[in-house]
């Protein structure tokens, strides 16, 4: 009989047999019903009443009154029925701690049970209630589970440990979990190794400096025997976690290759992207002239070709990838062009994308089509894509010279369309384009003057103005032109007026008889009528320089400028290294280091490309240098900004709004009304207070002197030069301190200049920092890094830097360091690089630290000791410098190395010459030992260095050299 | 990992949420709904979208939104691969993927979703196994269950869950052993205004339906294998036989599978099935336009070309149409300007033409933008690329199997820019 009553009931739900009648009961008394429902005798009720709780748990609807009854059908022998309330403990146990205990014995009885799939989905569920009091009885079936004779139930227990470690980390440490989940990485079964991959790189995530997945020869060659047999999801895993190792030499690194090229066939995006990443970063070692790298470059473009034609979330992440990929290697992908043209109704992510890369691979080759496909870009519907095709064509321009006068003849018929907002993107490009090749296109400015007035966008109205000023000669009617600008000159953005004024001062340098009215009009509206620092300053500026010495504001003004570089927007290669290491992850997708926006990793550690090590490597392939790790900053390619930079030009070019703000001269008196600027009752009204003053560098120092920097340096640089003025003042007692260089410069840094340096006082490691700040915003949250480094230095402490740093402020912080970071060797030994984070950005620099810092105060060995040490070392390990033009005796040259704690032990003299035994710890141990042969009367000295690790030598020298000589 | 899931219709209604980890309140798909009304068109949302504390990353099939919520580092793709198998599984599971199936079957969801993912973590994504561990709904068993009071879940841990070939389960049989394999090639294309190709390439897969008796080991080999040098596979075929030897090997899931998928690039020559002669001018000042469309055959290796279908775009300034086709319809929606005429099979001795006017709003100016023309057709018994099978050969087992291979070629995005 209940089957009947059974189909009455299902009837009254509706009389279609599926769960949507569980949604059903929505009326006032649910709860209540269920809950008589769930106590019911009837299993298949009870079982009905669960589904129903849990559909409703499904759409977010608050079942969490019901949890006593429903942890009262767990005891059951129907899996389902136990499924079904799983689910819902998982959902509710937080909500309901003290009820979720009445569950545990079930657990733990269930952890027991003969079938391991029981047992599996037991420690499973266990792991996924996430209450403390729960998690303590988990342990010991956990611990079980993990040893279990079944895999199935293994790589369950694996996953359940990092889940356990997300709640209560320190039990997990106690417990020795992590050592087991360690050994299961040689487990027998494949599927339980990925498991514990994934949980030991899950885990290690919120644990930077742990080493818990310890990569040697034998775990890579397991892990690499596991990947051929695991599951897809397991075989990334897998290959995100060898992506981590560092392989000994060439030879390790292809033989990894090898077995992971077969990847790149599997039919999972990720996977074969997670291998690309392997490849790309173990390839870095090896030999270019090998045959097998080759082969390698042309397995990588098949399959990431073919990632372009899966759906388009797919293909968008694969081009976000395939843009670091074409920066680093351009030659992987330089034949395939045409899988990156834009079809019209890909989604607009992917087609922006696209367009991207296009230019990027934009050659002599195929320029042609290139531009043809650009052009009928430039004809679509959407804005943002046509505006981007567009400024494409410039780019274009600008990067293939040959291609540069059909880009102009493309963009002068995009410009007959007067389709408007095609207008104004081509003059803006057309302006980058003369700044390129300048006196070359110069034809064409008719055809622009012509579209002056449908220009309504600022950058495009502010491009215009400057093509009219810097070609002010040919055009005759330029003033006229400049003039109808100047009308609604306060209604135009900072940036026209900038452009305006500059453009108006350039006018008048080259026509200046016809056009004095107009100048000072311009510069009167400036100074006088503007409230922006920026324009009033720049006006100032002009003004003074045009009333001193109108042969100098020439030279400045029309100074000639730096080419900009082709490519405008490529990414740093420190950067772009890191970013290489992350292909794959949502780092690689914002092109932004993991460091930078991820929550919950804390501390990540930067990865880096490894270093080539194989024999025969020529040093003539530049990026070998940069990928070394040891490169600086200045050794990356300095490249010009066509628009957007910050202290770039102030003078000629600057289109966006400068980021330095001097302040406002302190002479306020001085009148400016109808005065004649070619006359001289400007120099003496200018000339007296500010202008020609010699004390002027004196009086100003400390304040960002805009005018003499600009003055003597239009291109930027010249105030970094002023600020040292003030830091250079060493200590002379004591240890040597460096004098402070500036390390970052501003125009890096979006504003931030970072100079300093090192000092070790009391036996404690200082980095002495000045922060400046030259952007106009405030900045604050300001936070330090250190990349591995030779020595291990680390950031004892956070950066100390309290109060927000306004416009123009200064502040000098101190910050202790300490020896025991992450260790990596680094070329040259003492490179250090940096990350400074702040609210807008994160920069990265890299500094050299004398390595005298690192020699600590127990230096001093005994002199039994340091004989038998000084034979006991090699005679190979032995270097000999000579230290040119010191002119201090033994004894001056003594005190004053201890002060560096270079400790002299013993003295000897030898036919009127000094020989000074000395020695020298570092703070990670190694001792040095020093002969110092000093002549009387001989300002050159012969230094003998000799040291079990003889790669310091250089450095050490180095310190000497600069020790003696400050 | 993978945090949580949201199910997100196309009015912009979460139906359905996930979690595997801890409870993510469903504001957080706030931002999503931000990006959902930017984009122009519901395919325009970024698939990764970041937010203070999480990132959502997200794919768009069967017009739902599958949202996926992560925490840390993850990779993009590995979710969106994810998310991709979820939308399969569904499918396979009630035979379509809407909302509607989702909501009648959402205990089977709930089951489905948690066996495929703890904590994050893939757990069983091959639809054999999913199978053995929870039955898919019919109405047969679900009538039978409320009567006999059994269940839907599997008692037993799913052999293939552990084994070498974890996607063939054991014990398989069948009365009638057949193995039969599809040559898809869909062909994307893009031909300027005068008729040249500007790229062509070819997508094929070979999608497999095998019911065979046991574990059977089969080999697969081409008459032109140096075709494919850009293949991805199924997990099940031996990488290494197919290194060096070219010939496909492997011991096949039961059912339905994609075998393996191949590009033939724009590097090789490309035959282009279809050719189209157009003109669609407007003229300044004038309120009309002409329209004219032609179709024929190409280079199709004397196969009929079938189910054709030209669709386009038409410039907002367009009012209406009126156009005459030689044959089949044609249809013009006067709201999306969307203009798409069926036109069914080309008939090489009669072209299939459209011809006409189209009536522009009056004084104002003529279309910036030219209209692209996409085509969709289909060649029975011919794969484009000229992949052929060689054999088909089975081994361990004893039975004599029957076996059936067919070709066929689709246009994929082929289009013509006028």
């Amino acid at each position: 009989m209940e089957w009947a009553n059974q189909l009455c009931e299902n009837r009254q739900f509706g009389s279609k047999m599926t769960d949507s009648k569980y949604f059903t009961t929505t009326k006032k008394g649910e709860i209540f019903e269920l809950k008589a429902e769930l106590n019911s005798d009837k299993k298949e009720k009870k079982k009905e009443a669960v589904k129903k709780v849990i559909a409703s748990m499904t759409v977010g609807k608050d079942v969490s009154a019901l949890f006593p009854d429903v942890v009262n059908c767990m005891q059951t022998d129907n899996l389902e029925l136990k499924k079904l309330v799983y689910l819902y403990l998982m959902n509710y146990a937080k909500s309901q701690p003290d009820m979720a205990i009445m569950a545990v014995n079930t657990f733990v009885k269930d952890c027991e049970d003969a079938n391991p799939l029981i047992r599996a989905l037991a420690v499973r569920t266990m792991g996924c209630i996430r209450v403390d009091k729960i998690t303590e009885y988990l342990c010991e079936p956990l611990r079980k589970c993990l040893k279990d004779e079944d895999p199935y139930v293994r790589k369950t227990a694996a996953v359940c440990v990092a889940k356990l470690h997300d709640i209560n980390a320190q039990l997990v440490e106690d417990q020795g979990f992590l050592d087991t989940l360690k050994d299961l990485i040689s487990d027998s079964n494949p599927m339980v190794v990925a498991n514990a991959v994934a949980a030991l790189s899950e885990i290690a995530e919120s644990h930077p400096n742990s080493n818990l997945l310890d990569l040697n020869p034998q775990s890579i060659n397991k892990l690499l025997t596991a990947l051929n047999e695991c599951t897809e999801w397991g075989q990334i895993f897998i290959l995100d976690c060898l992506a981590n190792y560092t392989p000994r030499d060439d030879r390790e690194s292809q033989s990894i290759c090898e077995r992971v090229t077969p990847r790149l066939s599997h039919a999972n995006s990720a996977v074969v992207l997670s291998a690309v990443k392997v490849l790309m970063k173990f390839m870095e070692m090896l030999p270019k002239d090998l045959d097998y790298y080759g082969t390698l470059l042309k397995k990588l473009a098949p399959p990431l070709v073919t990632l372009l034609s899966a759906e388009p979330e797919l293909q968008y992440v694969a081009l976000r990838n395939i843009n670091l990929i074409v920066q680093k290697r351009p030659e992987i992908l330089k034949h395939e062009m045409k899988v990156f043209f834009v079809k019209y109704n890909d989604p607009i992510y992917v087609k922006l994308e696209k367009l991207d890369i296009m230019i990027r691979l934009a050659s002599q080759a195929n320029i042609a089509q290139v531009l043809a496909e650009l052009k009928e870009y430039a004809t679509e519907v959407d804005v943002d894509f046509v505006r981007k095709a567009v400024r494409a064509i410039g780019r274009c321009a600008i990067k293939v010279e040959q291609s540069a006068e059909r880009c102009v003849s493309t963009l002068l018929d995009l410009i007959q369309t007067k389709v408007n907002y095609v207008v104004q993107e081509a003059i803006v490009v057309i302006k980058d384009i003369f700044r390129k090749y300048p006196n070359k296109y110069e034809s064409v400015i008719a055809t622009l003057c012509e579209n002056l007035d449908s220009l309504d966008e600022p950058e495009a109205r502010a491009a215009m103005i400057w093509i009219v000023g810097e070609y002010a000669e040919r055009i005759d009617n330029a003033d006229e032109l400049l003039e109808s600008f100047l009308e609604g000159f306060h209604d135009e953005s900072t940036q026209v007026q900038l452009q305006l004024l500059t453009a108006i001062v350039k006018l008048f340098l080259k026509k200046p008889t016809e056009t004095q009215e107009l100048v000072q009009q311009v510069l009167s509206l400036a100074t006088q009528d503007s409230d922006n620092p920026d324009l009033r300053d720049r006006g100032y500026i002009y003004w003074r320089l045009l009333s001193t010495d109108p042969v100098a504001a020439k030279e400045v003004v029309l100074a000639e400028k730096p080419l900009i570089s082709e490519e405008t927007d490529l990414i740093e290669p420190t950067l772009l290294e890191e970013l290489i290491c992350h292909i794959g992850t949502l780092a690689s997708v914002y092109h932004k280091p993991p460091s930078a926006f991820v929550e919950g990793s804390r501390g990540v550690m930067h990865k880096r490309l490894p270093a080539r090590t194989g024999s025969g490597e020529s040093t003539e392939s530049p990026d070998v240098g940069t990928a070394a790790g040891g490169s600086a900053p200045e050794a990356a390619p300095s490249i010009i900004p066509s628009q957007g930079d910050l202290l770039g030009d102030l003078l000629n070019l600057d289109m966006a709004p400068p980021t330095t703000t001097g302040p406002p001269p302190p002479n306020t008196g001085m009148q400016m009304g109808g005065m004649d600027l070619l006359g001289g009752g400007l120099d003496s009204l200018l000339g007296g207070d500010i202008g020609g003053s010699p004390a002027m560098g004196a009086g100003f120092g400390a304040a960002p002197a805009v005018m003499p920097a600009s003055l003597n340096a239009p291109v930027g640089g010249g105030l970094g030069d002023l600020f040292d003025l003030g830091g250079g003042v060493g200590m002379p007692m004591g240890a040597y301190i460096p004098p402070k260089t500036v390390w970052l410069p501003a125009m890096k840094a979006k504003g931030l200049e970072i100079s300093g340096t090192f000092a070790r006082r009391a036996g404690v490691i200082q980095m002495e920092l000045i922060l400046t700040n030259k952007a106009m915003s405030v900045m604050t949250d300001f936070a330090i890094q250190f990349n591995r480094n030779s020595f291990g230095l680390a950031p004892a402490g956070p950066l100390q830097v309290l109060t927000p740093l306004g416009p123009n402020q200064t502040i000098e912080v101190s910050l202790p360091l300490s020896t025991v970071g992450p260790v990596m060797k680094m070329d040259p030994l003492n490179n250090l690089q940096v990350a400074v984070k702040n609210n807008i950005d994160v920069f990265y620099f890299s500094c050299q630290y004398p390595i005298s810092m690192l020699f600590v105060e127990d230096g001093k060995m005994e002199r039994q000791v340091f004989l038998a040490t000084w034979k006991d070392i090699p005679n190979d390990n032995e270097s000999q410098f000579q230290i040119k033009d010191c002119h201090l005796n033994s004894d001056a040259a003594s005190s004053k190395l201890q002060g560096s704690n270079i400790f002299t032990i013993a003295k000897r003299t030898v036919e009127g010459q000094d020989m000074l035994y000395m020695s020298i710890k570092l703070s990670n141990g190694i001792w040095v030992l020093a002969e110092l042969r000093v002549q009387a009367g001989n300002p050159n000295y012969t230094i003998s260095l000799k040291c079990r690790a003889p790669e310091v030598s250089q450095c050490v020298f180095q310190c000497y050299e600069a020790v003696l000589k400050n | 990992m993978i945090h949580s899931l949201f199910l997100v219709n196309s009015s912009g209604d979460i139906f359905l949420e996930k979690h595997w980890k801890s409870v993510v309140s469903r504001s957080v798909c706030d931002y999503f709904f931000e990006a959902q009304e930017r984009a122009s068109e519901p395919e325009n949302v970024p698939p990764v979208i970041p937010t203070p504390h999480h990132y959502l990353i997200s794919v768009l099939r069967h017009r739902i939104y599958f949202v996926a919520v992560i925490q840390s580092e993850v990779p993009p793709l590995f979710v969106i691969e994810f998310l991709h198998r979820v939308v399969d599984t569904f499918q396979d599971y009630f035979g379509v993927c809407t909302e509607a199936a989702i909501k009648d079957n959402v205990v089977v969801v709930y089951e489905l979703l948690e066996e495929m993912l703890d904590n994050g973590f893939p757990l069983a994504t091959e639809s054999n196994i999913l199978k053995e561990l929870i039955k898919p709904p019919t109405i047969l068993r679900t009538v039978v269950n409320t009567i006999t009071g059994s269940t839907n879940v599997g008692e037993q841990l799913p052999t293939g869950q552990l084994s070498v070939v974890p996607w063939r389960r054991t014990g398989v049989k069948y009365t009638n052993n057949e193995a039969y394999f599809d040559v898809v090639e869909e062909i994307d294309a893009i031909i300027d205004k005068s008729g040249s190709t500007i790229t062509a390439e070819i997508q094929g897969v070979i999608d497999a339906c095998v019911k065979l008796t046991g574990m059977p080991d089969l080999t697969l080999s081409f008459m032109n294998p140096r075709l494919l040098d850009d293949v991805s596979f199924h997990p099940c075929v031996r990488f290494k036989r197919w290194e060096a030897e070219r010939i496909l090997s492997f011991i096949p899931p039961d059912g339905n599978f994609r075998l393996l998928s191949y590009h033939v690039s724009s590097q090789n020559l490309v035959a282009i099935p279809v050719y189209v002669k157009h003109n669609i001018t407007f003229r300044e000042g004038s309120s009309q336009g002409r329209f004219e469309l032609t179709l024929g055959p190409k280079q199709t290796m004397g196969k009929g070309v079938e189910a054709v279908l030209v669709s386009s775009q038409l410039p907002r300034g367009v009012l209406n149409t009126n156009l005459n086709p030689t044959q089949g319809t044609y249809t013009f929606d006067p709201v999306t300007k969307l203009l798409s005429w069926d036109v069914g099979k080309i008939n090489p001795q009669k072209l299939p033409s459209l011809k006409g006017s189209m009536s522009l709003q009056a004084g104002a100016s003529k279309p910036d933008e030219n209209p692209t023309i996409n085509i969709q057709f289909k060649i029975q018994q011919s794969a484009l690329s000229g992949l052929k099978v060689n054999r088909l050969d089975m081994y361990g087992e004893k039975y004599k199997p029957f076996k059936g291979i067919k070709y066929m070629t689709k246009a994929g995005k082929f289009q013509v820019r006028t």
